[in-house]
């Protein structure tokens, strides 16, 4: 099994460069869809990856930064920021030393564009990357060990699979169960020896990683039984305090401006997945940002450990999900991809995972209040839509490297493979299998 | 508020209770304001019917609604208009983006639309004229009165023919309808709220009252000390002091489909063969439904709130047949409206519930995609034009090509999450539900997904296994107009009426 990693690397804009850096970024994409990455654009090649699942240029700005006012505290200064973030298949540093010897000149020029990127003699381009990497606090990946290139081929063998049902469906008969699972599987054999379908068997999980994730999968209830006394201790006071913040903090509800809204969703609804991007302040205060701190730890936690095969709670239409700190954890910036219309998106979080979405959220400025931590918040449906879509910032170029398949698609043909290589149990699972395809 | 009887029904316009399902006589026509003056005159007498039933049923009816243009062409002040949401302001042609979510693409572009598909032309008012049979010319004459013409510039009336309580491809029509939750009696909490219920929050349909979230939905709100003239508005329910523009009033989706009647069912013949019995079933499937109405799925004996037990065309839901073995996942009904609840099957107490909102105990992939049905609801009232064909007819190689279609029309307090959810996220997507390759049987514009998979074909699950596959399917039904009105509440229309004159009166 091949665990997947991510990365994002973040670095101010000089002053004065952010138009000529967006034209830049906007020569990436294609002329079919706005925002939507070229796979075989000059500066990034990103469809040369074969170990990239997603990834995105974004501009970090603070067009409403000055909500944290309302909390009585001064705005901090913010310079606009350039990240480029992805997740890719393997460890994240040999993927940014492939980035860098198959797309150093592209990457190098955009940049240039940022404070600090070395001159000629200083460190390479790959040391300045990874000294600008930002680690997430919490990520989600919708299936953990399923490789772009998995991806591909299970995508191709329910295309083969799906056509040739259809051509001996009939001659064969829907009923004759037994059988249309045997031809299918001969024409699998013969389209594998053909060369037209390839299943690449997974490869051995990295022993480091397989330590690490058990290390981490034991260490994190072990440390949180240890402190447990005192996290029992604090309960009544953090509760209490949280209960007074929720009834104080101030509720911004704010119409997002309809510009903004255009500029998000023209970038929305061309490929069956779209992307997201959000960026904001930290309540002021200790309290919430280790709260928050905390809630992350968990999420990642339960990401990592329990939702890692296709659902976090009840919403499976998400691929990949970062939450991250920036600004001395004054910030946090969220960005996920997901299937469906950003109103369906929003909709099914409410709607399934609303509390979810109070526990991850609620510690940021303009979150609509919360009541004991999980009610409320999101299910202040409009209040909700509106602060979501006014800290979301257009992302410049998107890249997916499975254009029309959902999360579901892909579960789906998973497990059509699986049918194929290990045998039903019985009929009725044969029949399943076949439904499928 | 106990008894419906004590809503004001007065103060709402009469569509948004009844179906005027008698009065088949109907002329739609959109409008544009050239003077504004004579128009608030006009407005201030015109006979706009109310939602209070009355003994007798009344012979005629009349209903308005306004584009956001045509609140401004009758002197709404802008401050006012940006109170109604986005997608009402901008229309439903004003963006790109929306087109594309709607599936206003292709065929169905804006560009080609007959009516309200450039932003300059959108029409200022939508008049609703109903009728018994053959009473719509002196109607038509009694509302139009002395100042109409000096008033409005007619730029269209939208066709309109009664063939039955039907839809043009022949199927049973209109009578699934949410039931309004007029006395406020059924809690939104989500804890109440597991199954599937018909019975929807006033303020789903209504600006002006908790939706369906226990929230109220923006709306202009008008400050009476600023402008006098709003003192006869309602009061807004949750902010004390203001008044409430959009209480008792909804907006209009207004969408004119024209259906290729022939082509649906010459398409049928030919995927199902010569056997009538066969044909009558792909038909079936595709809709949800039988042409009689009769749902794919059995009746259930479980209480659905809203639904009576004797309705056999609506006392039903899906829970029995997850897969879709008597009702294809896509087929139009269950589409269109799923019935679902807020969480999935099987909770029965406080560990399975806990359970279920934490994602656990599913058995297959698929589950639990389409849930909380509540929000996504819309009350319609469309009307059908083109003359009478009958399947029979239409497989016949000469059948008459005439324009047939629908006017469709709903109600909704949220453009976004009812209408627009419903077309984008539910009709239009080709991954409803975890489907694949098929978008609405009936609504589909069959455009391939970005980089060319397929989305023309339909798949009814069999019990045997392998799904049973039509395709390619052709487009059998194409946008030809359509736009976002507000329908006001009637103290609404009152306000419009005496509103001031402004320096832009006269012009258009």
């Amino acid at each position: 099994m091949t665990p997947q990693s991510t990365f994002m690397i973040c670095a101010p804009v000089r002053d004065g460069q952010l138009d000529s850096l967006r034209k830049l970024l906007a020569k990436m994409n294609t002329a079919k869809a706005v925002g939507h990455a070229d796979p075989a654009n000059k500066l990034v090649a990103f469809g040369r990856f074969e170990r990239l699942h997603f990834a995105r240029f974004t501009i970090i700005e603070t067009k409403i930064a000055d909500e944290i006012k309302a909390f009585g505290v001064t705005p901090r200064p913010w310079q606009s920021t350039l990240a480029f973030l992805g997740d890719c298949d393997g460890d994240k540093d040999s993927f940014l030393a492939e980035l860098v010897a198959h797309a150093e000149p592209g990457l190098t020029k955009l940049f240039s564009f940022c404070v600090g990127f070395p001159d000629a003699n200083s460190e390479g381009l790959l040391a300045w990357m990874k000294s600008h990497h930002v680690e997430p606090k919490a990520s989600y990946v919708n299936w953990i060990g399923r490789t772009v290139k998995q991806v591909h081929e299970e995508a191709a063998l329910h295309q083969s699979l799906s056509a040739y049902l259809q051509r001996i469906v009939d001659e064969v008969g829907r009923e004759n169960t037994r059988e249309l699972r045997q031809q299918l599987l001969s024409h699998v054999e013969m389209e594998k020896q053909a060369g037209r379908l390839i299943l690449t068997p997974p490869t051995p999980t990295p022993c480091v990683w397989q330590v690490c994730n058990l290390l981490h999968k034991i260490g994190i209830p072990l440390l949180l039984l240890l402190v447990s006394p005192l996290l029992l201790l604090i309960a009544p006071f953090f509760a209490i305090r949280l209960r007074m913040l929720e009834r104080s903090d101030p509720e911004l509800f704010i119409r997002p401006d309809r510009k903004h809204i255009q500029t998000l969703s023209a970038q929305e609804d061309w490929d069956v997945t779209n992307q997201y991007s959000v960026f904001g302040d930290v309540k002021p205060g200790i309290f919430r940002r280790l709260t928050f701190e905390f809630i992350l730890l968990l999420t990642h936690y339960a990401a990592r450990h329990i939702y890692n095969h296709g659902f976090l709670a009840r919403i499976k239409s998400i691929h990949f999900a970062r939450w991250v700190f920036l600004d001395n954890d004054r910030r946090a910036f969220f960005a996920s991809n997901y299937d469906g219309s950003h109103e369906s998106y929003m909709d099914d979080f409410i709607n399934k995972a609303g509390w979810g979405l109070n526990l991850t959220f609620s510690c940021a400025v303009g979150y609509p209040t919360t009541r004991w931590f999980i009610k409320e918040g999101a299910a202040r449906e409009q209040a909700f839509k509106y602060t979501q879509r006014r800290h979301q910032i257009p992302t410049e170029v998107w890249y997916k490297a499975y254009p029309d398949l959902t999360a579901t698609d892909l579960v789906r043909n998973s497990r059509i493979r699986q049918g194929v290589e290990i045998r039903p149990a019985s009929d009725a699972k044969i029949r399943e299998w076949l439904s499928l395809i | 508020m106990k008894n419906s009887s004590d809503f004001e029904f007065d103060d709402l316009q009469g569509l948004l209770r009844f179906g005027h399902g008698k009065l088949t006589d109907t002329c739609f026509m959109l409008l544009n304001i050239v003077d504004a003056t004579a128009a608030r005159q006009w407005l201030n007498s015109a006979p706009v019917s109310n939602a209070v039933e009355t003994e007798i049923l009344p012979k005629t009816a009349l209903q308005i609604a306004f584009s956001a243009q045509g609140l401004q062409a009758i002197g709404v002040k802008d401050s006012v208009i940006e109170g109604f949401s986005d997608e009402f302001i901008t229309g439903m042609s004003g963006d790109e983006s929306r087109s594309r979510r709607l599936g206003d693409v292709d065929k169905n572009a804006p560009k080609k639309w007959l009516w309200g598909g450039n932003t300059a032309q959108i029409p200022h008012i939508l008049l609703l004229l109903y009728a018994l049979p053959s009473g719509i010319d002196s109607w038509r004459k009694t509302v139009q009165g002395k100042k109409f013409s000096k008033a409005f510039k007619v730029l269209s009336q939208l066709p309109t023919q009664y063939i039955g309580e039907i839809e043009p491809f022949g199927f049973a029509d209109g009578f699934s309808q949410p039931s309004i939750d007029w006395q406020r009696q059924q809690s939104t909490d989500p804890h109440d709220r597991n199954g599937y219920s018909n019975v929807l929050a006033v303020g789903e349909v209504l600006l002006g009252y908790p939706n369906e979230y226990g929230q109220y939905t923006a709306r202009p709100l008008i400050n009476p000390i600023a402008d006098k003239d709003a003192a006869i508005l309602p009061n807004a329910e949750d902010v004390s002091g203001l008044k409430d523009f959009g209480r008792n009033g909804s907006y209009l989706v207004l969408r004119q489909l024209d259906q290729d009647v022939p082509g649906f069912w010459q398409f049928v013949a030919k995927a199902a063969g010569s056997d009538p019995e066969k044909r009558k079933q792909l038909a079936a499937a595709m809709v949800g439904r039988n042409i009689d109405g009769k749902p794919l799925v059995s009746t259930i004996v479980e209480d659905i709130p809203g639904i009576e037990r004797t309705d056999n065309r609506n006392h039903f839901t899906y829970d029995a047949d997850p897969v879709g073995h008597e009702c294809p996942i896509g087929a139009h009904i269950r589409r269109t409206n799923p019935r679902t609840g807020d969480l999935p099957l099987g909770v029965t107490g406080f560990i399975s519930r806990l359970k279920k909102i934490l994602g656990f105990g599913e058995s297959r992939h698929d589950e639990d995609l389409v849930a909380s049905s509540r929000f996504h609801r819309l009350v319609r009232r469309a009307r059908t034009y083109g003359p009478m064909l009958t399947p029979k007819d239409a497989i016949k190689p000469d059948a008459p090509t005439d324009e047939r279609g629908l006017q469709f029309i709903c109600l909704v307090a949220n453009i976004a999450r009812q209408f627009e959810f419903v077309q984008n996220a539910w009709a239009m997507s080709s991954k409803f539900n975890g489907l694949q390759q098929e978008s609405d049987p009936l609504l589909g514009h069959r455009q391939p997904l970005m980089s060319g998979e397929v989305t023309d074909q339909f798949n009814q699950p069999t019990p045997a296994g392998p799904m049973q596959k039509t395709c390619p399917l052709p487009q059998f039904i194409t946008v030809r107009g359509g736009g976002y009105f507000f329908m006001p509440g009637l103290r609404a229309l009152k306000y419009l009426a005496t509103l001031p004159s402004q320096g832009s009166d006269s012009t258009s």
